[in-house]
């Protein structure tokens, strides 16, 4: 895309300091996301072992699947011997757990929290509703697909998958992240354009800025 | 209050000037006074009870004005029952209530009997009593987790949700499911209990009772647990007809309502059980008469298995499924969920399809006005006890 | 029971149906909801409101409201069912009895465009969000095909004749037998 291309869809974007005097518009950035790149392939094979076996996930229970993640803390199947713990805020978090269907008024506020979430990001979505709609594939309140609105690196199936599939579904994401596969953030990046028309065709009232980190 | 803080505090006065201004019983808030703060608590916040929001106005750290945001889990269920068959709905209603989907099961499946007039057997009454007192006390254990936990005692949750998990297991082994059972069906129970079931749930009941003495030991009895608990959200009996306040809340302000007495259902009135009532209607309060309703539910569930019937059906004959139209007639049915009155109020016009299937989750008016009311004058840091010990559910809220 | 419905029926037309011993409805007219319903609560201690809900008729253009009264003494439900004009869909708020009324007229103005004029914060959304089409909890709103409109459907999913299925499964060298019309069969 050149540059004048992107110029006129920032016009037609909202972005974050619009509307702002000249002195607060610095508070907030206005770039549109880049794609990152690894600067070294042999100090991004240490990074990615590093970033697998410390998987901080972000405390948001979206749907039922949330029920499942409470044994899966505490006593019983103790995640936190797999390095994998919940943290309170998106920004310290990078594995966001989609906790079955997602609502109209919820996507909007996980397209928020995955936003605001600092790279390198993953995303881990739970039941079959979020593959298909599962049993509500005929609400008018609850999406079909989630990879349409955010990527998508592992589905776990079920309805509710059980603590042991999760505890699998969390391996095969660390295998995926040791061999370089996880690469959704950059996807995002490259199609925000689609990724964004998505969004926007479900959530009818967009109140907020269209990225805003 | 100990000598040093009365002596500090002797001639502190509040100083009512920063309040907002009462106008016909709101109040006035004006934002760009900076003296006051809006935040929203929720629904992306660890100490919110399940997916719901508060949005709050804060005077320091003093809750000046609160209200309540649902929907974020709305699902349309009620319009979704309208499009499938009876028989069908029983996978969609027990997704209603997430920690205790078997009232759903049980009220939804109550309701289809009685406008079809079939008459369930004798055991599978029994084996229905055995689940939803089962489901109750699962639910129970995992609200003391949350209610420690909401105050910073993380201890207990570990504890409480792994003998939850315990007793997840015996779900599974009678129903193959772990969250959502599916078990209780018109005409009955799907399958019978298995073999030795009954010796490993007596089991499970000795070791409960062991770890809710120790809960009792170091929850109970923790002086910052009753400083924090003891006067935080006090619901007084008047509150308790206005606001439509049931189950362990309207029972801890000293009302006698609880459905398993009042209108017994399936085999409440064979038991020995008596009414759990307490005064004073604090947080505290309410922590202790669920505790000792946990105590009554294990009671309940030995009692259960001495009479549960070796023999017998467990299935009445009911009409081929898939063509099964429901006489025309509306009822209404009730069942004591932890949270109290738990009702499903369903209309039939005589086809294949439910007409109007309502879900009455107790949650509906504790999360939304009481908790708006009573959060007024706490402290922020309060508000997530509060919640916990109101036991709001927010997915029977919005459905 | 009896003598409370003969106490209601000397003030006001009604007629009941008795559905369980504790579980009685009431069908009254509109124009005398209120005076029942606060003669109720005052008098005769159904202090407890259980629910208020909608029920479409849309194939004879109405709505029925129902009023869930408890009764803590006698431990009775009453169910009143009131008739609204579907066209008009509007009814009085008595959130002046029960407080926490408004919750659940709020939840109808949203889901079935009942209009409750006084009710406080009516108006506000409840479980909805920037909302375009007609209520959605009205009989004439199809679910499904505003579902295939708006999301993406995953490609793949169908639906079985359960019927035909079980056959092509179970048995699949079976020999058709004559039909025979049972009563339950379209």
């Amino acid at each position: 895309m050149d540059k004048k291309n992107i110029k006129e869809i920032e016009k037609e974007m909202k972005l974050a300091n619009k509307g702002l005097s000249e002195k607060e518009k610095t508070l907030f950035s206005d770039a549109r996301p880049k794609t990152v790149r690894p600067l070294n392939k042999y100090l991004e094979k240490f990074l990615n072992w590093a970033r697998a076996e410390s998987l901080w996930i972000l405390g948001f229970g979206t749907g039922c699947g949330a029920i499942e993640l409470r044994p899966l803390m505490t006593a019983r199947y103790d995640m936190f011997r797999y390095g994998i713990a919940p943290r309170p805020t998106p920004r310290q978090s990078c594995v966001f757990v989609i906790g079955g269907y997602a609502s109209m008024k919820t996507i909007k506020r996980i397209v928020r929290s995955y936003e605001q979430m600092q790279g390198p990001k993953f995303v881990i979505a739970l039941g079959s509703c979020t593959i298909n709609g599962g049993m509500y594939y005929d609400s008018y309140n609850t999406i079909n697909r989630i990879d349409h609105y955010i990527p998508v690196d592992i589905y776990i199936a079920g309805c509710m998958p059980r603590p042991e599939s999760l505890i699998a579904g969390f391996d095969k994401l660390k295998e995926k992240i040791k061999a370089n596969e996880c690469d959704g953030m950059n996807k995002y990046v490259e199609n925000f354009d689609w990724y964004k028309k998505n969004q926007k065709r479900v959530i009818k009232d967009w109140n907020m800025p269209d990225y805003n980190w | 209050m100990s000598k040093i803080s009365e002596s500090k505090y002797k001639n502190f006065k509040a100083d009512r000037e920063k309040f907002p201004k009462m106008e016909n019983g709101k109040p006035v808030i004006d934002l760009d006074s900076h003296k006051f703060t809006k935040i929203w608590q929720g629904p992306q916040h660890p100490g919110v009870t399940g997916n719901m929001s508060m949005e709050i106005t804060l005077n320091g750290d003093e809750i000046v004005d609160a209200k309540t945001h649902v929907g974020y889990l709305h699902r349309g269920f009620e319009k979704l029952l309208e499009r499938r068959k009876y028989i069908q709905g029983f996978t969609i209603v027990c997704r209603i209530c997430v920690p205790e989907p078997d009232t759903n099961e049980y009220c939804y499946s109550a309701a289809v009997e009685e406008l079809s007039g079939i008459e369930i057997p004798e055991k599978a009454k029994w084996i229905r009593t055995l689940n939803l007192e089962m489901s109750r006390i699962a639910s129970f254990l995992m609200w003391i987790g949350g209610q420690a936990g909401s105050l910073g005692m993380g201890i207990i949750g570990q504890w409480t949700v792994s003998m939850r998990d315990f007793w997840l297991d015996l779900f599974e082994e009678i129903s193959g499911g772990r969250i959502y059972h599916m078990y209780i069906i018109p005409g009955g129970v799907r399958k019978d209990l298995p073999k030795g079931f009954k010796d490993r749930a007596r089991n499970l009941v000795t070791k409960t009772r062991k770890l809710l003495s120790d809960v009792e030991r170091t929850f109970f009895n923790n002086s910052i647990i009753k400083s924090r608990l003891k006067g935080l959200g006090i619901i007084t009996p008047e509150m308790v007809d206005e606001y439509g306040i049931v189950g362990p809340n309207a029972r801890g302000s000293g009302k006698e309502y609880d459905v398993r007495q009042n209108t017994p259902y399936l085999k409440y009135n064979e038991l020995d059980l008596n009414m759990l009532t307490a005064t004073g209607g604090d947080a505290y309060t309410r922590a202790e008469l669920r505790y000792q309703e946990m105590h009554q539910s294990l009671d309940l569930i030995t009692q259960i298995l001495d009479k549960i019937p070796e023999d017998g059906d467990i299935q009445a004959k009911i009409p081929n499924v898939i063509n099964w139209k429901i006489p025309a007639g509306q009822t209404y049915i009730k069942a004591e969920s932890t949270r109290g009155e738990h009702g499903f109020y369903v209309v039939s016009d005589g086809s294949k399809f439910p007409r109007r299937v309502f879900n009455r989750g107790a949650s509906y008016t504790h999360a939304i006005s009481v908790l708006e009311k009573l959060a007024v004058n706490t402290s922020i840091s309060d508000l997530a006890g509060l919640m916990v010990s109101l036991h709001t559910c927010p997915p029977e809220i919005e459905r | 029971m009896k003598q409370l419905l003969n106490r209601i029926k000397d003030k006001i037309e009604i007629e009941f149906l008795k559905q369980r011993d504790d579980l009685y409805f009431i069908n009254v007219e509109e124009k005398h909801i209120i005076f029942l319903l606060s003669y109720l609560k005052e008098q005769e201690e159904f202090t407890h409101l259980s629910f208020l809900q909608a029920v479409d008729y849309n194939e004879y253009n109405m709505f029925q409201l129902t009023y869930m009264l408890y009764n803590y003494e006698t431990k009775v439900n009453l169910g009143i069912k009131v008739i609204i004009d579907r066209e008009k869909s509007e009814m009085t708020s008595i959130h002046k009895l029960w407080p926490h009324a408004w919750q659940f007229q709020r939840e109808l103005h949203e889901l079935y465009g009942i209009n409750f004029p006084g009710s406080p914060r009516v108006n506000e959304s409840f479980v909805l969000e920037g909302w375009e089409e007609i209520p959605p909890m009205r009989r004439d709103f199809d679910t499904k095909k505003y579902s295939e409109k708006t999301f993406y459907q995953r490609p793949g999913r169908y639906t079985k004749n359960p019927k035909d299925y079980m056959k092509e499964k179970l048995y699949k060298n079976f020999v058709e037998p004559p039909k025979i019309r049972r009563k339950d069969d379209e």
